[in-house]
């Protein structure tokens, strides 16, 4: 018997403001199955999901639920065609009961007509059989606050079953849940494949969607790259399927020596966090860039944060000149004399109203503690010694920073850090929405000073560039460590490395 | 010349409270008129200093806990717990030992002061620890102080207005120095030494860069959980001040009474200054300005007769004009309606 094909799009285009964000995909999902979703961020993942659910029309194509067209205007219309939907942040009232959350907006009522007060007994007991199908026996009448992320994960699900759901949409619902978590979650996914769900599930952990799904669909830059069989598509298959570059042909050009690398600046032994990084060796020495080379969701940021005392530790621990350290805040770790580029620029980064001059100052003057005040004149100093230096493009030092190009922003932070001469700086995607000219500049400023005996941790999510400039690449895949590379590996290796089965 | 004065960001409230003292001296001609007895000076102007002293210490702290974020709507209830705990650890009598009229207190007078301060400082700590520390909502986390205080003062004194007889007490409130009331004295120290923290040390910094942006803040190394606790202490002390200049102004503490509304006064006072409540960029001289603002339209509504049932609806619409000649928004708006707009000059 040939399972039959529950949902299938064909031809969907989306466009925003001009921009192809899907462009002709086709689509199929079938009874039964799990289906995973692949791509790149930018890849068209999420809008082809709100394409489905009706949050967004398609401005071609076609959609069809069991053989007939279907045009769902609302993500609410979908889910009464049968098709449910549970996001990437569980978006249920946190303050409302397990119960009550399962049927929101749809409370069973006593009386024929529908009006009497609802009935909270019936509403109990259905909540307690949904939730015992996904095998989770909980206290329904009990706030969906008090319990843990997994659980309200299950939740989500059981209210997304329901409605009496034929197609169930997952997007990314582990990328909060540690290993068992996700485990569990597994297990209820293949019991509801069994009953003849037509599952479609997005990730970007590679191990789960070889471990969980019968089919994979693969998009990029908004088109369907194609449908494939897990066990006719390897990894690196997969990978260059995703990146979409012919992977040979991007060369590793080192552009300095290794020579350079010297004593050890700060040694991780073992460091991670549940549910975010797992233990992994990390050693930074003087003058030597470590690239992390991994796709995103690896735990590259997570890594990063741990390192710099954002998130603590819960396992492992931080050395540096041989003495363990402790971070428990950044002001900690900057004492020691690290130093971070933020991923978020807007976010952690930048202090909008604040001028130039300022937020130059901001990491050295808080070093130096609340008394020891740099006058505005040495601020002033400090700051147009960087701006000259980096080629900072400002009025003048007093103009908020938000006034300024991201590109000078981003040289902006790089300042506010090399103000406190750092002996570790932790670069998080430092080239991120900066035009070519200005990503140039600052990777030379940073290679450069790498040169003059900086231990400089580069995360990036444009593979080339973390090839070109470290001198060692540590790769991460699914929150773990999976190996170590050479500076002068090709972006294939990595990909390689990441492909391989740990 | 006249741009450069109005394009000050303290020109409008300073410009309301002229007007203010305009409108006050055409209903009172005797309004500028002081008077010198007995080494004092004596007059409206000065009464209204005098009165607007508390109002200032409260809005001094107040505007630091608001350029971090915060807000705290539990000064009245510190007030009110200063000002019981003095006067009861004062209380005070009035015996005659060997024929000589000696003032007796309960304690020192010196540690009543430092108890009821270091009271006030414990209350702002509660406060600071709830916010930085538990991640409370501040306006949530102060209000618990502000009704449960309020309680702590009534419970202290029994529910009933605490009488102090010992005249040295009443110095804070009533006293003059060089012919100017006290507590006129108290308000310029803190608020000197404050503006001399923010800009001779890195405070200012950081309770801008906290109150704009606490995530980069953090990642930038500042303590920002230390300096918002220490911030809503001061604020706690602050208050504590004012209620000690309050209680020795009438003699007495009345836990039901004392420095009820003020905290929304201080707030106002903060926002006539120009500061936001959104956070960041703030005036310490701003709020001062919103203080005698609100003082001078008080003593300015009992002066010119208005009848006490409407005062409040004076004094609301008083300050929404005020609030309205702070926003840019409504001014080029009103400039729209009179002035024809210069070809190509729209900005």
């Amino acid at each position: 018997m040939t399972p039959s094909v529950v949902l299938e799009a064909r031809g969907l285009t989306r466009r925003f403001t001009g921009v192809l964000a899907l462009s002709g995909v086709d689509f199929r999902l079938l009874a039964g199955e799990v289906h995973a979703l692949m791509g790149q961020n930018g890849a068209g993942k999420s809008t082809l999901i709100k394409v489905l659910t009706g949050v967004y029309p398609a401005d071609a194509g076609e959609l069809r639920l069991n053989g007939a067209a279907i045009h769902p205007e609302s993500a609410a219309d979908a889910q009464r065609l049968g098709i449910s939907t549970v996001y990437q942040e569980v978006n249920l009232c946190p303050n409302l009961s397990v119960a009550e959350n399962v049927f929101a907006g749809r409370y069973p009522r006593l009386g024929a007509s529908g009006l009497w007060r609802i009935d909270w007994a019936r509403m109990e007991r259905d909540a307690r059989a949904l939730l015992a199908r996904l095998n989770l026996d909980i206290d329904v009448s009990r706030l969906l606050s008090s319990y843990p992320v997994a659980v309200q994960q299950m939740v989500a699900i059981a209210r997304a079953l329901s409605v009496d759901a034929k197609v169930l949409i997952l997007d990314e619902p582990t990328s909060s849940l540690d290993e068992h978590e996700v485990a569990r979650l597994f297990d209820v996914l293949r019991q509801l494949r069994g009953e003849g769900m037509a599952i479609l599930f997005v990730t970007h952990f590679l191990a789960q969607t070889y471990a969980i799904a019968d089919r994979i669909t693969v998009l990029r830059n908004g088109e369907r790259v194609g449908e494939y069989l897990p066990a006719e598509l390897p990894r690196a298959a997969l990978i260059t399927a995703m990146v979409g570059r012919e992977l040979s042909a991007a060369a590793g050009r080192n552009v300095h020596t290794q020579e350079t690398a010297g004593a050890d600046v700060l040694e991780a032994r073992g460091i991670g966090r549940r549910g975010q990084l797992s233990p992994l060796d990390v050693t930074l020495r003087r003058g030597e860039v470590v690239g992390v080379g991994g796709l995103l969701g690896s735990g590259r940021t997570e890594l990063a944060r741990l390192l710099f005392g954002l998130d603590r530790i819960d396992s492992g621990e931080l050395v540096m000149d041989g003495v363990p350290v402790r971070f428990d805040a950044p002001s900690q770790a900057i004492r020691h004399g690290l130093a971070m580029c933020p991923e978020e620029r807007k976010h952690d980064g930048i202090v909008a109203e604040l001028s130039v001059r300022e937020n130059i100052a901001l990491a050295l003057q808080a070093r130096m503690g609340l008394w020891n005040f740099l006058t505005p004149a040495r601020q002033q100093a400090i700051a147009e010694r960087f701006v000259r230096m980096l080629g900072i493009k400002t009025a003048d030092l007093e103009t908020p920073v938000a006034l300024l190009s991201g590109g000078n922003q981003q040289k902006v932070v790089l300042a506010r850090w090399l103000a406190t001469e750092p002996r570790l700086m932790i670069l998080d995607e430092p080239t991120r929405g900066i035009d070519v000219a200005a990503k140039q500049e600052i990777m030379n400023e940073i290679l450069g000073l790498a040169r003059e005996g900086l231990a400089v941790l580069f995360i990036s999510s444009e593979m080339d560039e973390v090839v070109r400039v470290a001198d060692r690449i540590v790769v991460l895949r699914d929150r773990r460590k999976v190996g170590e590379l050479p500076g002068d590996s090709s972006e294939q290796a990595v990909y390689h490395l990441i492909a391989s089965d740990a | 010349m006249m741009r450069r004065f109005s394009s000050h960001r303290l020109f409008w409230p300073f410009a309301a409270l002229v007007l203010l003292l305009a409108v006050n001296a055409v209903f009172n001609p005797g309004f500028w008129q002081l008077q010198w007895r007995d080494g004092h000076l004596y007059g409206s102007v000065i009464d209204i200093l005098n009165r607007a002293a508390p109002l200032a210490l409260v809005a001094i702290g107040m505007t630091l806990v608001i350029a971090t974020r915060g807000i705290d709507i539990s000064v009245g209830a510190v007030v009110a717990i200063s000002a019981a705990v003095a006067a009861l650890m004062i209380g005070g009598e009035l015996v005659v030992k060997d024929g000589v009229q000696t003032h007796v207190t309960r304690y020192p007078m010196s540690v009543a002061i430092l108890t009821a301060l270091v009271v006030a400082a414990l209350c702002g700590l509660w406060n600071g620890l709830l916010v930085a520390k538990v991640g409370m909502q501040p306006i949530i986390a102060t209000l618990i102080l502000m009704v449960a205080g309020r309680g702590i003062a009534q419970l202290l004194t029994g529910g009933q207005i605490i009488t102090v007889y010992y005249a040295p007490f009443f110095f804070l409130g009533n006293g003059f120095l060089l012919g100017l009331p006290f507590a006129v004295f108290i308000a310029a120290v803190v608020w000197a030494t404050v503006h001399l923290l923010l800009t001779r040390t890195a405070l200012g910094l950081f309770i801008q860069s906290i109150g704009i942006n606490p995530a980069a803040s953090r990642v930038a190394g500042v303590r920002e959980r230390l300096i918002i606790v220490c911030v809503y202490v001061f604020c706690g002390v602050a208050a504590g001040v004012a209620g000690l200049v309050i209680s020795s102004n009438v003699k007495s503490a009345d836990g039901n009474n004392a420095g009820v509304l003020m905290e929304l006064d201080a707030i106002l006072a903060v926002t006539l200054g120009g500061t936001a409540l959104t956070g960041g960029r703030f005036s310490l001289a701003g709020s001062v300005l919103g203080a005698l603002i609100i003082q001078t339209l008080t003593s300015t509504i009992y002066s010119i007769g208005v009848p006490p049932e409407v005062n409040m609806v004076v004094k609301a619409a008083v300050v929404f004009a005020v609030m309205l000649l702070q926003s840019p928004e409504f001014r080029s708006a009103v400039r729209g309606l009179v002035v024809r707009p210069v070809p190509g000059a729209a900005r």
